[in-house]
């Protein structure tokens, strides 16, 4: 009979190869699900996950990772600062709302005039636009002892209603027939996050990113702040007799988060998705928090984790088109991995034995 | 065992697949991407349907792919290049919010073809359709306001679009014309298809005395709702919902997309594709009017279809004056029809509704 024994310490070895086991169990199973679905496992699970890396349009593919993983990217380093500290913000999806509607409307409220600030002006007014929407649930837990889980989950409704109400009216496209949603930024040169080279995918919202991961590390491995954030998660009660204050670390953690979210807000809507629509948010604040968990709560971990995370998507949506998979099949494949994630967590922390039961 | 089995025909069949499409190159690949799940019932449903219709037609000469549940945006673009990527001639974007996505892929790939639906920007490999949706209201509207008793009329709006404001424009006309209390009331639900939210506002509209529920959202859950409260009619929207009739469902407006679709894919295959906008009614089929039940009374039943086929014919127009606006200004003189360009952009209530277009 298995049984499960704790292990004296967690497994370092363990849990650098969790996230592998995950992905090759999450191949395994998902492979048996789409051949119970009567496709031909082996080409699903290679459509998914060779065909956009090194198939026949991976060169379109490719940067489309960079594009589709940069939001993720940047949102989930700003989660798992808080997540290592046992802050939990849930809300990323509504500051990533409130981030793109600050800065797309510093876009739209020069238009049409052209002048090089404008861009500048509208990264400033997405971050700081998700920054004070994370300051809310921040400063309700400080001074009232809310919980930022609850608060920073419902004011992501509060921010799609925000959203809908800007896309039907203040920031509705006057030229756009009484229709829904706002100028195309795509269409305004200065207020444009363009590709910064043609064809590679590379925005400045994947510039930022990149520069996350880095800023994320140093701070984590180099920075007293860093010290006390993992202090805090580790041993929240040998952190206080550090002398970590608890205020100021749940207002850096969420206003942190809060701002890459805004930031990432702020590189789609002026970027890959050009307006203000009522549907603009797709859940990258919510599939952060996987990608957070998938790698780690580490920023390398994390810049992975958000590839894979993309790759999962392309190579999805190849995978309906060309083998008629279902997208719920895909959905579940992608939650399937988190699912063995954490299943295998288990490793890290107990060890299975094989025990012999006495007859009785 | 059987597992295994399965196993290995699923394989095997996938093999096979693969064989035949290499053999056969000149095939026309039609491509759909579609905003919700084939299964939603309602309008990704009957898109779907139209799909099949296609296949059906032409068998072997056509083949389609589609991708469903595709967020408007720049996954949509992603999506749509992909398709054209690998070797789709023709690709209908089947939601409003695909409009943008569709002419920056347009642009990419000069040789494909797309097909929007609902929106207004075309290109030369771009056209768009869509259906006059609020001919079916105008019947709709005449069976709510005969049935009524309460005289409220409880409206599910999905949201304040130009699209929607038609739909509710029309059915009230027409309930009031041969009703002349009845009383709208209208909720905006800000979503398409979202059954929970869809049930709150058919429950909110029966508590204020609405004993019929028209709605513009795609779920069947305000149908439930209306059998739950008793003695509340509904009308089935996008799909039939013919699994609530007779009653609550007392008719429905089915989007028929399978005669455009086919056209349009038999034009790609004979070369004679043309960017054009199509808007179509009852007349051309694309807007049908479900079977109406006998909780309707025959005579009610019988000036509905009168009425449908007056429109069909293009004897009566759903928009035809004397009619004001809501703030009482002169819109249509006597016998006067609305043109399509009021139409498609419109943003206003007819005299009579209360409450504002929410902005």
């Amino acid at each position: 009979m298995l049984t499960l024994e704790r292990r004296p310490e967690p497994n370092r070895r363990v849990a650098l190869l969790t996230p592998i086991i995950a992905v090759v169990t999450t191949m395994i199973v998902g492979g048996l699900l789409f051949g119970a679905l009567g496709t031909n496992p082996i080409t699903a699970i290679e459509t998914i996950f060779w065909e956009p890396l090194f198939g026949e349009f991976a060169f379109y593919y490719r940067p489309q990772l960079m594009v589709k993983g940069a939001p993720l990217v940047l949102i989930a380093i700003g989660l798992s600062l808080g997540f290592r500290a046992g802050i939990w913000n849930i809300g990323a999806e509504g500051q990533y709302i409130i981030g793109a509607l600050c800065g797309a409307g510093v876009g739209l409220a020069f238009y049409p005039t052209e002048s090089w600030l404008i861009f500048p002006l509208m990264v400033i007014a997405g971050a700081f636009g998700g920054f004070v929407w994370a300051m809310i649930p921040a400063i309700l837990k400080t001074r009232f002892g809310t919980s930022e889980i609850l608060v920073s989950l419902m004011l992501v409704y509060v921010a799609e209603q925000f959203l809908a109400s800007m896309a039907l009216g203040l920031m509705k496209n006057p030229e756009g027939f009484g229709f829904p949603g706002s100028r195309n930024l795509q269409q305004y040169a200065s207020a444009h996050n363009a590709e910064l080279f043609t064809g590679t995918g590379m925005h400045w919202g994947v510039v930022a990113a990149l520069i996350a991961v880095i800023a994320a590390y140093v701070l984590l491995n180099r920075h007293m702040l860093g010290y006390h954030i993992r202090l805090t998660g580790e041993a929240p009660r040998a952190a206080r007799f550090a002398g970590v204050n608890p205020t100021r670390l749940v207002l850096f953690c969420l206003g942190t988060s809060g701002a890459l979210a805004g930031l990432a807000g702020l590189f789609e809507v002026s970027g890959p998705a050009g307006m203000v629509s009522i549907d603009f948010n797709v859940g990258y604040g919510f599939t952060a928090i996987i990608v957070a968990f998938l790698g780690r709560l580490h920023p390398v971990g994390i810049l992975l984790a958000g590839l894979l995370m993309a790759l999962t998507y392309i190579g999805g949506e190849i995978a309906q088109s060309n083998l008629g998979l279902p997208a719920a099949a895909i959905q579940v494949f992608q939650g399937m991995l988190l699912f063995f994630l954490l299943a295998a967590d288990l490793l890290t922390n107990y060890r299975i034995r094989l025990a012999r039961t006495e007859a009785a | 065992m059987t597992f295994t089995r399965r196993f290995l025909m699923a394989a095997s069949a996938a093999a096979l697949g693969l064989a035949t499409g290499a053999a056969a190159q000149d095939k026309t690949k039609v491509g759909f991407i579609y905003v919700g799940p084939v299964g939603d019932g309602g309008w990704t449903y009957e898109h779907n349907q139209g799909r099949l219709a296609v296949e059906e037609e032409f068998g072997d000469a056509v083949e389609t792919v589609f991708v469903e549940s595709v967020p408007e945006g720049p996954d949509a673009e992603r999506v749509l290049t992909q398709m054209a990527l690998n070797g789709a001639d023709l690709i209908f974007t089947t939601s409003f919010g695909y409009m943008d996505p569709t002419i920056n892929v347009a642009a990419k790939f000069p040789n494909v073809k797309f097909e929007h639906a609902t929106g207004y920007k075309r290109s030369d490999n771009v056209s768009t359709y869509g259906a006059r949706f609020y001919e079916g209201r105008a019947v709709q509207g005449h069976i709510a306001g005969s049935m009524t008793e309460s005289n409220v009329i409880g409206y599910i709006g999905s949201y304040p679009i130009p699209e929607v404001i038609r739909g509710i424009n029309s059915a009230y006309i027409h309930a009031k014309k041969v009703n002349p209390d009845v009383e709208f009331k209208i909720i905006w639900a800000y979503t398409w298809f979202d059954p929970a939210k869809e049930a709150d506002a058919a429950k909110a509209l029966i508590e204020q005395g609405a004993d019929v529920i028209l709605q513009h959202t795609d779920s069947t859950a305000p149908q439930a709702a209306a059998q739950e409260a008793g003695n509340v009619i509904t009308f089935g929207q996008a799909s039939d919902m013919a699994e609530y009739a007779p009653k609550p469902r007392v008719s429905s407006i089915i989007d028929n997309w399978a005669p455009y679709y086919i056209d349009r894919v038999r034009a790609v295959v004979d070369g004679t594709w043309e960017s054009t906008d199509t808007w179509d009614g009852i007349g051309a089929g694309m807007v049908g009017i479900g079977e109406i039940s006998d909780v309707v009374p025959a005579e009610v039943k019988a000036e509905a279809l009168a009425l449908k086929d007056e429109i069909a014919s293009g004897a009566y127009h759903p928009f035809t004056g004397p009619l004001k606006k809501q703030d009482g200004s002169d819109w249509l003189a006597e016998g006067e029809s609305a043109d399509d360009g009021t139409l498609l952009g419109m943003n206003f209530y007819v005299e009579g509704i209360s409450g504002d277009i929410p902005q």
